[in-house]
């Protein structure tokens, strides 16, 4: 067997980790991941948009049901949620879109390195740079619907589990579409049905734990769809992308 | 094992012929069973004892909630074999299943709703099975919307097929989240279609028209196919000579 040459993000890789004991493929997803997460630093004006469109739908319901905090309270999980499913539909164009345009997405798939994993270590990033801050600000916007304050941890922890499902289920989605000029109804349609279950627990654990009673189960339940997202997707984005440089 | 029968399969002048042969086939059958269904349903079978008249509507709805699924499942396949074996013929199959299969969907929607308003006193209810249907539905669009968005017949094929294998492992879990959450909302007194306790005189014609619905679907496939199998193969040579003979 001839040794084959390694490629560039391989020795990248060996020589980050010091020559130590790393699996290739995890040492090339940390590093599509730091690279992710500085270039996204740089350019930090992206990153608040689907913040402030989670805010501004959240703000739509005040003025377009009734400003009385009674009837807030009651819609605040649905608001919280379909919120935050908008958004990061809309953060989804963020995801691939600047890689397929400069050919990273294509060196990606050349690097022999596993593409599942560098678009995992991609999809991460994203949810650490939209899910995150979305699941950190919802309290806010709970608060402003009248939820009490006791309710926030709860709210949060339920809110970061369900966009991991989120970011995971949506890089499919982008996978599938990339390449397309006008792709955001697609986007749109393509995703939001695979999202449902993910709203319809979220919504309930988030329903329960502003009721203040026990939300394990939908949480459970969401946890489940998580792991299922996080097993599954990867591969799915990986043959989609694959698809699109054939 | 001999898969010789499976790789002529593959071949499309081959499917073509073979599609045409089988129509006539499915569709005699698939006639003669819907017809006469509807009139042992419509006609012989007795009124229900509390929905009267209006539960005739059943044999219409249930073949085509079923079929919404199984047209489903069938693309599925047909995706995923054309995904594994490059197979083009079978991208061509999952692809006259879409407007099929949401042409079911549609008609399983209309019927529910129009069932609904004698029944719930409205043409809507957010019933798990209607509800189902209606996401089912816009799977099938998406299915269709992410085709008609490339040009290339290539990449069109092989990313809706993945998008149909995705959305195979993801219906059992939207459905049993939908019945999850309906379960939590449960609305005053929900009636149920398909009692297991109906009497052979309602069941028989409704499984009469089960087969009949499923004839149906594979003689339009079978049309479908070769309308789409010549749109694909338009520049071979094999058409011209099929065709003129």
């Amino acid at each position: 067997m001839q040794a084959q040459a390694p490629s560039p993000v391989a020795t990248a890789a060996a020589s980050l980790s010091g020559g130590t004991e790393v699996a290739p493929a995890l040492a090339a997803a940390r590093l599509a991941l730091s690279r992710d997460l500085t270039l996204a630093f740089r350019k930090r004006g992206q990153l608040i948009q689907p913040l402030a469109f989670f805010a501004l739908v959240t703000m739509l319901f005040p003025l377009a049901v009734s400003p009385e905090l009674s009837r807030l309270r009651a819609i605040a999980p649905g608001v919280l949620w379909v919120a935050a499913l908008l958004a990061s539909l809309l953060a989804l164009e963020f995801l691939f879109r600047d890689d397929a345009y400069d050919g990273t997405l294509e060196q990606y798939a050349l690097s022999g390195q596993s593409l599942t994993w560098l678009l995992f270590a991609k999809t991460a990033a994203h949810w650490l740079l939209t899910g995150l801050p979305l699941a950190l600000m919802a309290p806010l916007a709970a608060m402003s619907l009248g939820v009490a304050a006791a309710a926030v941890p709860g709210i949060v922890l339920v809110m970061v589990v369900g966009t991991v499902a989120l970011s995971l289920i949506g890089a499919i989605g982008a996978a599938l579409t990339l390449g397309m000029k006008r792709s955001g109804a697609l986007l749109a349609l393509l995703t939001l049905p695979l999202s449902l279950p993910v709203l319809i627990y979220g919504a309930r654990a988030t329903e329960l734990a502003i009721g203040g009673t026990s939300f394990i189960a939908p949480l459970e339940l969401l946890a489940a769809l998580a792991v299922l997202a996080v097993t599954l997707a990867p591969l799915a984005a990986a043959a989609a992308v694959r698809i699109s440089l054939e | 094992m001999r898969w010789t029968w499976f790789h002529r399969l593959a071949s499309p002048p081959y499917l073509y012929a073979l599609a045409a042969r089988l129509t006539p086939w499915f569709a005699w059958p698939a006639a003669l069973l819907i017809l006469g269904g509807l009139y042992a349903g419509l006609v012989l079978a007795p009124p229900d004892y509390q929905q009267g008249e209006g539960f005739r509507i059943i044999y219409v709805h249930v073949p085509s909630a079923w079929m919404s699924l199984m047209v489903y499942v069938t693309m599925g396949v047909a995706a995923a074999v054309g995904l594994i074996w490059r197979m083009k013929v079978a991208h061509a199959v999952a692809a006259s299943c879409a407007p099929i299969g949401a042409s079911f969907t549609v008609a399983a929607l209309v019927t529910g709703s129009l069932w609904g308003k004698p029944m719930w006193g409205t043409y809507w209810v957010w019933d798990p099975r209607l509800t189902s249907e209606l996401i089912l539905l816009f799977l099938y669009l998406g299915f269709m919307g992410l085709r008609a968005g490339f040009d290339d017949t290539q990449r069109a094929d092989r990313s809706a097929a993945l998008l149909a294998i995705v959305g195979m492992v993801n219906v059992p879990i939207i459905h049993y989240s939908v019945i999850w959450w309906n379960s939590l909302h449960q609305g005053p007194s929900v009636m149920r279609l398909g009692k297991p306790t109906m009497p052979p005189a309602m069941l028989v014609p409704l499984l009469v028209l089960l087969l009949g619905f499923t004839l149906f679907f594979a003689a339009v496939l079978l049309v479908r196919v070769r309308a789409e199998i010549l749109q694909r193969e338009r520049a071979a040579r094999w058409i011209g000579e099929t065709l003129r003979a």
